[in-house]
């Protein structure tokens, strides 16, 4: 019975804030316009050969899409902490760590998820061949749904923080560089004709131990930042 | 053994304690890092095939290991402190980072020294330098997060969380960047590959990596005195002690 109770807060959770993001949405493209912006600036910086471009193609679209993740992570949790809406979760009586990882997940959907499907466009861009799609899909899913969890970890830590998102990525980023090996060795092992099997279960693994741990972690550290 | 444990966790108990307990880390420190740098550095045979430049190592590798163990100290302080609220423990956790950081960057700092005639450049994106390089991240990120708030019980188990998810990943990191490079390296660094070190190279890296546990000992007793004073400077005891 209570069980049921948290899955379905977890459910309303999710749902609102779906509900949220939907009435402002053109804070939920910001992320993605800064996604496709900084892809370009590389062939811009580097060169326009394709062929060039194809061997740091994949490296470049995770990078981009680690940043812009991280851009829209800073505000995850600010605005509940501030109205006192996550003070209640606290006091609910329900697993805080359900509900923040309903939110997180909800967080996914909106920025994660696109970033994913945006990304094979932006791959072919930069001349990552068509072989590489699956694999570049497959690793950002997996890539992009750790780093949210990670970055709601850092999200909950930083809640209330003068200059939040520079102390954010300072903290997320270091903790995310494995998923970055991981996800570009894979694109670029596919891209050679090798199978990506290797580091796409590794950054399998990473996920479902943050997946894991992570709801400890972040209800922890947003229990320290609403009660003092 | 609470009453004990509290007792030992009181601010002014826990000052004269490390007080007293300094001088027995810092001059054992002091002679064992003399004695094993006139031991690795005149002593010891030169390598035969890098010659005296080997003999940095008597200074990398034991940054390189105490950099690992202050984290590893930093964070289970943290946890200590984020379990029991023992204050002490964060205190100590505070007081340990920014040690950590300095044995982190001397590590690079002289990795980078060797490499430059081992390797003929300043910097390899080696896989333990690298990995050496994202644990300073970790160190300055946790010093960041806990200059960033105001309140210091706020400040102490934020950074807590962060030192401890920290630990969690850094093995992570450690084996993710070995896969990496040995994935990306090309086969001319495996002349890095040492055979195994020569027993007469061996005791006095040992001896040096004794004298900086020691050091490390005695820093952090008088940084965790430091930290105290700050932590305490309006409590009575001090008032009357001063």
């Amino acid at each position: 019975m209570r069980r049921a109770a948290t899955l379905h807060a977890a459910r309303l959770v999710f749902r609102r804030d779906l509900t949220l993001a939907w009435r402002r949405w053109d804070e939920v493209a910001q992320p993605l316009i800064f996604y496709a912006v900084v892809t370009t600036l590389f062939p811009l910086a580097t060169t326009p050969d394709l062929a060039q471009l194809r061997t740091i193609s994949g490296g470049v679209v995770w990078v981009a899409a680690l940043l812009s993740s991280l851009l829209a992570l800073e505000s995850l949790f600010r605005s509940d902490v501030e109205d006192g809406t996550m003070e209640q979760w606290v006091l609910s009586g329900q697993p805080v760590g359900w509900l923040l990882l309903a939110k997180v997940a909800a967080h996914w959907v909106l920025t994660g998820l696109p970033l994913v499907v945006m990304s094979p466009i932006v791959g072919t861009a930069l001349g990552l061949p068509f072989d590489a799609w699956g694999t570049l899909i497959v690793s950002l899913l997996l890539g992009t749904a750790t780093l949210s969890i990670l970055g709601g970890i850092g999200a909950a830590l930083t809640v209330g923080v003068r200059r939040g998102s520079v102390l954010l990525s300072l903290l997320v980023l270091p903790l995310a560089m494995p998923l970055l090996i991981f996800g570009s060795r894979a694109v670029g092992m596919a891209m050679d004709g090798d199978s990506p099997a290797g580091p796409l279960q590794l950054l399998a693994a990473i996920f479902f131990l943050v997946l894991s741990l992570g709801p400890l972690a972040m209800s922890a550290a947003i229990r320290i930042s609403v009660e003092s | 053994m609470w009453t004990w444990f509290h007792k030992f966790a009181s601010p002014p108990h826990a000052y004269r304690l490390l007080g007293t307990l300094a001088p027995w880390f810092g001059w054992p420190a002091l002679a064992l890092i003399l004695l094993a740098a006139w031991w690795g550095l005149v002593e010891a045979p030169a390598d035969y095939q890098q010659g005296d430049a080997f003999r940095i190592l008597y200074v990398h590798a034991p940054s390189a290991w105490m950099s690992m163990f202050t984290y590893v100290v930093m964070a289970v302080a943290a946890a200590i402190g984020l379990i029991w609220r023992i204050k002490l423990a964060h205190a100590a956790a505070a007081a340990a980072a920014p040690i950590g950081a300095s044995f982190t960057f001397l590590a690079l700092a002289t990795g980078s020294i060797w490499g430059k005639p081992m390797w003929g450049t300043w910097w390899v994106w080696d896989a333990r330098l690298t990995s050496e390089l994202i644990l300073l991240f970790l160190y300055l990120g946790y010093m960041a997060l806990r200059s960033s708030f105001d309140d210091p019980q706020r400040a102490d188990r934020a950074s807590a969380v962060l030192a401890i998810v920290g630990v969690i990943n850094v093995p992570i990191i450690h084996y993710s960047v070995e896969w990496w490079t040995t994935l990306h390296q090309p086969a001319s660094v495996t002349k890095f590959d040492r055979p195994s070190i020569d027993i007469s190279m061996l005791i006095p890296l040992f001896i040096m990596i004794a004298g900086f546990q020691f050091y490390f000992g005695w820093a952090i007793c008088r940084r965790l005195r430091g930290e105290i004073l700050r932590r305490e400077r309006n409590a009575t005891w001090l008032k009357e002690a001063s």
